[in-house]
């Protein structure tokens, strides 16, 4: 099957690629660009592991084409600490509050909570479980995840983090 | 998975999507979110050999009012109707029930274009279109036709499309101001099809039922429009004894599979129950 020539802003950069046009979005990402955060975990539409943003949306990169995310502007978890190596407050979050344990969910959880904060600064506990929901966690019950995202959220609005009481 | 190859094409117009699909028959299929058909080809259910994808079609996005209408390009994601602050205001039960389908990365994607014409009898829009009364515009070789949601779904995943043919909008008459909506769904969890779903669209008139409408979702081959429990409760007050007559007429029209969801028996029973919470919340949010 012929090849199709894509182009594509990844973390700030310009990627062009020839892909067949079923390779999926999670495989060109990992296979092509060696950028293994997104991880593929069910590989069924259901866990968001293989999240990314995807010009504004998050997105499971494991059900979409890469020909479909032709000229998209897209970011993964290597995309989100500064040059520098100064973690991102989500990541911050997560280190703090202890928001993983395994780690393969992050990456998804992270992005996918950085497109929440963008959309909605201050959420709510509730807001924040609704907002994670196409992204599951087998290890830690959320309860830190949901920590991570709310000391992230006070971070950026310049608030010192309190935890709510038990 | 890897799903198994194919041809891309990416028309821009409504012309040329028609013009491909009808060329390359049945090997082909349209493409407009993607979240059931590339599940489906990853997992070799579905094999076409060309992919033709909505995505570059500008006509078939944006949500307007047209006279007493609103319409809805078919490319609208939910993430949009959600979002949107004319269907907040006009058809409240659409942010509801989408709110309800799958996650939040689904719905980013997820097309209520998709979501009516694929014919899953699991997608939550067809019951919640038949309960408004809505149509879907449909262009093809022949020519644009319109047809009534309520005639649109002959069976699992069998529609009135014919081969060829897309839908490109969805016409919906917006309900009176003052309406009361509701769409109940039990689900197992986040992400999940309805084990069985209720739409409710009524108006009040004087502390009495004037009009009533009620779909029903994933409980037969189709999405069901409960024409005869509307009927009975037009006029009531919505007291205990009319309520459980329209909820036995909701149940008889209703043959559910059996499947991890529940038996047929239990499903058509939590229908009943979906009914019973929608109608109550429905009156409960309708003025006058």
């Amino acid at each position: 099957m012929a090849k199709s020539q894509i182009s594509m802003t990844v973390n700030g950069k310009t990627v062009e690629a020839l892909v067949e046009p079923r390779t999926l979005l999670i495989h060109f990402l990992r296979e092509q660009l060696n950028l293994t955060g997104p991880h593929i975990g069910c590989d069924t539409s259901h866990c968001g592991a293989c999240t990314v943003d995807l010009d504004g949306k998050s997105i499971k990169s494991c059900t979409m084409f890469a020909v479909q995310a032709n000229g998209a502007d897209i970011r993964t978890i290597e995309g989100m600490a500064t040059a520098d190596g100064t973690l991102h407050a989500l990541q911050e979050g997560f280190r703090e509050m202890h928001g993983l344990q395994c780690g393969f969910c992050t990456p998804g959880m992270i992005v996918r909570a950085y497109r929440l904060l963008q959309e909605n600064k201050n959420p709510s506990e509730d807001e924040i479980r609704m907002g994670i929901s196409g992204n599951l966690c087998r290890c830690t019950g959320y309860q830190n995840i949901v920590k991570a995202i709310q000391y992230a959220a006070a971070k950026l609005s310049g608030v010192p983090f309190q935890e709510a009481a038990e | 998975m890897i799903p198994g190859s194919f041809a891309y094409h990416r028309p821009t117009s409504v012309s040329e999507a028609v013009s491909l699909l009808n060329e390359l028959g049945e090997d082909a299929r349209a493409i407009a979110g993607g979240h059931s058909l590339i599940p489906m080809m990853k997992l070799r259910l579905a094999t076409p050999e060309h992919l033709v994808d909505l995505a570059g079609l500008k006509d078939l996005k944006g949500i307007r009012a047209d006279g007493g209408d609103i319409v809805i390009g078919a490319m609208t994601t939910q993430h949009e109707v959600i979002g949107s602050d004319l269907l907040g205001a006009k058809l409240p039960i659409l942010r509801e029930a989408s709110l309800q389908i799958a996650d939040p990365q689904v719905r980013y994607v997820g097309t209520l274009g998709g979501n009516v014409a694929n014919g899953d009898p699991g997608n939550d829009m067809p019951a919640v279109m038949m309960c408004l009364g809505a149509a879907y515009d449909v262009a093809g070789k022949a020519g644009n036709r319109r047809i009534n949601a309520r005639d649109f779904y002959q069976g699992a995943y069998f529609t009135a499309l014919e081969p060829g043919e897309i839908v490109t909008a969805i016409r919906i008459p917006a309900p009176p101001a003052g309406h009361g909506y509701a769409y109940e769904k039990l689900k197992r969890k986040i992400g999940d099809y309805a084990t069985a779903a209720a739409a409710v669209v009524l108006t009040m008139n004087g502390g009495r039922i004037a009009t009533c409408s009620i779909g029903l979702t994933n409980v037969a081959e189709t999405p069901l429009w409960a024409e005869e429990a509307g009927k009975i409760l037009a006029g009531s007050a919505l007291d205990a004894a009319t309520v459980k007559k329209a909820v036995a007429a909701a149940e008889a029209i209703t043959s559910p599979a059996s499947d991890r969801r529940g038996t047929p028996r239990y499903r058509t029973k939590m229908a009943g129950v979906m009914l019973a919470r929608a109608l109550a919340r429905a009156k409960a949010r309708a003025r006058a």
